[in-house]
């Protein structure tokens, strides 16, 4: 079993400036602030290494923070019982990154929600698609800028 | 009784290729548990495809939840999972409670896990009742539904309401239980001991219910955990893990209960019954887990003395619960306003359904039904 | 001279305007089929209204709940609510269906389901038609249904029904050969294919006893007749699509199977089908395995050739001749044969017969509603390896057996 300061120690040593300072924050959880170009990389290291050993994926999501989107991953080890977040800051005009949905199939679901919710592109996934709303449904709900549209389809609302 | 596709060469199959049909299953049909649509494309009775569309019962929860008061999100969580209510509550009210270092009570603990514990025979015996309804028995489901009743009375008398509780409040639960629920606990314990054999007699021995579900939708340990799946899915898989042992929560710590896992015990290892079983055994050690809470139930309050706004300081969490369906997570980003910055909801039945279009190439139109039973999804929780 | 056709040309009134050999002689043939129809037409209905009532009491028995109990005392005229509730349903014909396909086929089933009514003997002289090959007519009528169903499967465009009806094709084919070959092991031991001559032959002598009571059943004069009686009901349970084998209206699989598309009156006449083959389906299973009017309520015996329109001609023609007024001789003919105690004794034979005919079917009735609120259902290729592998052999085996022991010991 790893703290997250342990594993962002072990990741720092091997993937050197990708990987963000290790901040304690004074309440909740820490997070570990991960490069876009380097995530894949990471989230197979993280898998694959015996230390750690990230066999499931709990979740991915992506949080609105007004001035950029970061995309969340939430990993557990069965093995270890022990859990890191990942964070990739993500441009907001241009929010993409790679998918990691080769690494854990169970990806391939919350990327095509966090495509849907908050358009975020993840690259090279096998089919993202708009998964919760019609696929005719215009903008992503959950960005903080989001407005609802006036109808849909003819259908107005109050 | 081996079906007959399996010992047929590949040459007589191709010989026997048709036309393929793609058919609609859902959202309404009678076995897709709600409004869940499957996209099927099938060589007769063969299916080669499955794909699962989801989103017909989309109600914002998450987006809302950024624009309530967190004291206010806690009736929309009864709405996940409407067959578990009082687990997501617990989940959500966790969460915040461990963002904003809030000391629950002890016996508001002992209660949150006592109704949490009978919330989840309550959804198992759902999940045995549908199940069997989906492989044509009619009869089970009203078994299971007697046994709920008293469940659902045992809420009524504690939370005042049937399905959707508002029970667990941040701090602690809504009110108190007397010594008249305690006995109807009590009593209900009795029952439930004596009516679980006679489950197992009318559906789980079943010589046509064993041949419907072993070696069906078989779920090896390696698929199970790369997809994702938690809860019974994935203990069904032999995996011994369970949120209540590996990270306790809410005093699960105090109690001594088993993890049951599947065993292959009629057909291999992570087929429908094996997952169908952890459920039903699951039942006997929530009993043993309520049981224990109700001699331990400490004297105290039962909620914590809180601001009418509760103050969540900026920062992260993930709290991840043991609900009936799996691993319930709730994702906490708050920036220190009186509403949530980012809720999200890990849903199990989200997740878990995921596996489905991997299960279902190769198998009958009927086994395709018997995995999505087997699955237990909720879609109100796949939704949100 | 003891099938109700022949004894309504004889009890009713035109008899006696007309005598047989008369000008008018047709006339009292149409109103002795015609009678014979609507009776069992009636019959028909009565059984499946009865039994949708009583599957729903049932059901409710065994599932721990109440019922109907609504309309009527005890719920029991549920059955005629919902029959003109479905009488008032608007009559939906699918635009892409075809048509003529469409509105027969719920005909069709109803008719096969109707026709086996004609050949079903109460007990010995209780028969609307009394034929030598009724157990042939039956068999056929009954699979004539298949071909309606599939028709319903096919007509109305929609893939749901397309499966039900592929389903029942796989699952006729199944299930018909091992059926057909239980009743030849009855064929083979009794000789014949009248109910009248395969019952009496249940009710002579066996295990040495001149008159056996239900030891003179065939399923306890050979072991063979008591495995084809199981693997005949169990390929009745597949014949009249019940639980596990109502894979071709499949709820949780198929929507509704063939019946998908249909509403309202068509829906029912599918229903009231599924509800009467059940009780030909019993009958048979009663008559054949079973003794049929033979026990186990001990039947009085009468003399041969004795009828009770024979007794009742007699006693018409006995009276004074020069008593012009006919219904008022009929009405003391009548009076005299309830006096009779011979007539009497007939009578009381034919209602103690009826009683264990009924008895006997409806209590298979009763299994095959039991065994569907029991029950999961089974898949497919389980029912085709059931029916093929598993059934089919035994079936054989039996025919077998009955070849040699008629052969060796006839």
């Amino acid at each position: 079993m790893m703290s997250p300061a342990e594993i962002h120690a072990l990741l720092r040593t091997r993937f050197g400036a990708a990987i963000a300072d290790f901040v304690q924050p004074s309440a909740g959880e820490p997070v570990l602030g991960i490069a876009p170009a380097a995530l894949h990389d990471v989230c197979l290291f993280l898998r694959n290494t015996e230390e750690t050993c990230f066999d499931f994926l709990r979740l991915i999501t992506a949080v609105d923070w007004t001035d950029r989107f970061s995309s969340v991953y939430h990993l557990y080890s069965y093995n270890h019982y022990h859990s890191i977040t990942l964070s990739v800051d993500l441009d907001r005009s241009n929010p993409c990154v790679c998918s990691v949905a080769d690494i854990w199939p169970a990806a391939n679901w919350h990327e095509r929600e966090s495509f849907d919710m908050m358009g975020i592109v993840y690259q090279g996934h096998p089919e993202l698609s708009r998964i919760l709303l019609p696929l005719d449904w215009e903008g992503h709900p959950l960005r903080k800028d989001y407005r609802a549209p006036e109808q849909y389809h003819g259908v107005k609302h109050e | 009784m081996n079906s007959a596709r399996e010992n047929r060469s590949p040459d007589a199959i191709e010989s026997l290729r048709t036309e393929e049909l793609m058919i609609n299953m859902g959202p309404q049909h009678p076995s897709t548990h709600g409004v869940l649509r499957l996209v099927i494309r099938t060589d007769g009775e063969l299916v080669s495809e499955a794909w699962p569309h989801i989103g017909y019962l989309h109600r914002s929860f998450e987006k809302i939840g950024e624009s309530v008061n967190y004291n206010q999100v806690v009736p929309y969580t009864d709405r996940l999972d409407y067959l578990a209510s009082m687990n997501n509550a617990l989940a959500y009210c966790l969460a915040v409670e461990r963002l904003a270092a809030i000391e629950v009570p002890l016996r508001a603990a002992y209660l949150r896990v006592i109704m949490a514990e009978l919330n989840r025979i309550a959804s198992h015996l759902v999940a045995f009742g549908t199940y069997a309804l989906d492989l044509g028995a009619f009869t089970p489901f009203l078994y299971g539904f007697r046994e709920r009743e008293d469940i659902l009375a045992i809420f009524e008398q504690a939370s005042g309401a049937r399905l959707l509780y508002h029970y667990p409040r941040i701090g602690g639960v809504a009110r108190d239980i007397g010594p008249d629920t305690v006995q109807a606990i009590r009593r209900f314990i009795t029952v439930m001991r004596a009516a679980w054999p006679e489950y197992n007699a009318l559906l789980s021995n079943n010589a046509i219910f064993i041949k419907r579900t072993a070696n069906v939708g078989i779920v090896p340990r390696a698929q199970a955990i790369a997809h994702g799946l938690t809860g019974p899915c994935l203990r069904g898989s032999g995996i011994s893990y369970d949120v209540r042992k590996a990270h306790p929560y809410s005093h699960y710590e105090d109690f001594t209960f088993a993890i049951p896992v599947g065993e292959g015990k009629m057909g291999t290892l992570g087929d429908c019954w094996d997952r169908y079983w952890v459920r039903m055994v699951e039942i006997l050690e929530s009993l043993k887990i309520i049981e224990q809470a109700l001699d331990g139930l400490p004297q105290g309050p039962f909620l914590a003395k809180l601001p009418r706004t509760v103050k969540v300081p900026a920062g992260e969490v993930y709290v991840p619960c043991e609900n009936p369906r799996g691993e319930l997570g709730f994702y906490l980003v708050a920036q220190g306003k009186p509403q949530a910055m980012r809720l999200k909801v890990r849903a199990p039945s989200f997740c878990n359904l995921s596996i489905t279009n991997a299960l279902a190439r190769g198998v009958l139109v009927a086994d395709v039904v018997a995995i999505i039973g087997s699955i237990d999804i909720v879609l109100g929780e796949v939704d949100r | 001279m003891h099938s109700v056709i022949e004894e309504i040309q004889r009890f009713s009134p035109g008899a006696l305007f007309w005598p047989l050999h008369s000008e008018w002689a047709w006339l009292v043939y149409a109103l002795a089929f015609a009678c014979c129809a609507a009776l069992a037409l009636a019959w028909m209905a009565v059984m499946a209204m009865a039994w949708t009532y009583g599957e729903r009491k049932i059901a409710g028995f065994i599932q721990g709940r109440i019922g109907p109990n609504r309309v009527g005392p005890w719920g029991l005229l549920q059955p005629i609510a919902d029959g003109i509730k479905l009488l008032a349903k608007e009559d939906v014909i699918p635009r892409i269906s075809s048509r003529v396909l469409y509105v027969l086929a719920p005909a069709l089933v109803f008719i096969g389901a109707l026709l086996p009514f004609a050949a079903l003997p109460f007990s010995e002289r209780l028969v609307p038609v009394d034929m030598e090959l009724a157990l042939l007519y039956i068999l056929a009528f009954e699979a004539i249904e298949v071909i309606g169903i599939l028709m319903a499967g096919w007509a109305p465009g929609s893939k749901w029904s397309l499966y039900g009806g592929m389903r029942l094709a796989a699952q006729m084919l199944s299930y018909e050969i091992p059926m057909g070959l239980c009743v030849l092991v009855i064929v083979l031991l009794c000789g014949s294919l009248d109910f009248t001559e395969i019952v009496a032959w249940q009710s002579t002598t066996a295990w040495g006893l001149e008159h056996p009571w239900i030891l003179g059943w065939a399923i306890f004069r050979s072991p063979a007749a008591l495995l084809a009686f199981f693997i005949f009901y169990i390929g009745g349970l597949a014949a009249t699509k019940r639980a596990p084998f109502d894979l071709p209206e499949a709820e949780s699989e198929l929507v509704a199977g063939y019946h998908t598309e249909y509403s309202g009156m068509r829906f029912a006449f599918f229903f009231m089908a599924e509800y009467a083959s059940m009780y030909v389906i019993c009958a048979l299973c009663a008559i054949l395995f079973l003794g049929g009017w033979h026990g186990p309520l001990p039947v009085p015996s009468v003399p041969d050739g004795a009828t009770i329109t024979g007794r009742w001609l007699e006693f018409t023609g006995s009276l004074d001749a020069a008593d012009k007024a006919p219904l008022l001789r009929l009405a003391a003919a009548s009076f005299e044969l309830f006096q009779d105690p011979q007539s009497m004794r007939i009578m009381l034979r034919e209602a103690i017969g009826a009683v264990n005919m009924l008895g006997k079917s409806f209590a298979l009735y009763f299994i095959m509603i039991w065994v569907r609120w029991t029950l999961p259902r089974i898949r497919i290729d389980q029912v085709m390896y059931l029916c093929l592998k598993v059934l089919l052999p035994f079936a054989l085996g039996c025919v077998v057996w009955t070849m040699i022991q008629v052969a060796l010991f006839p």
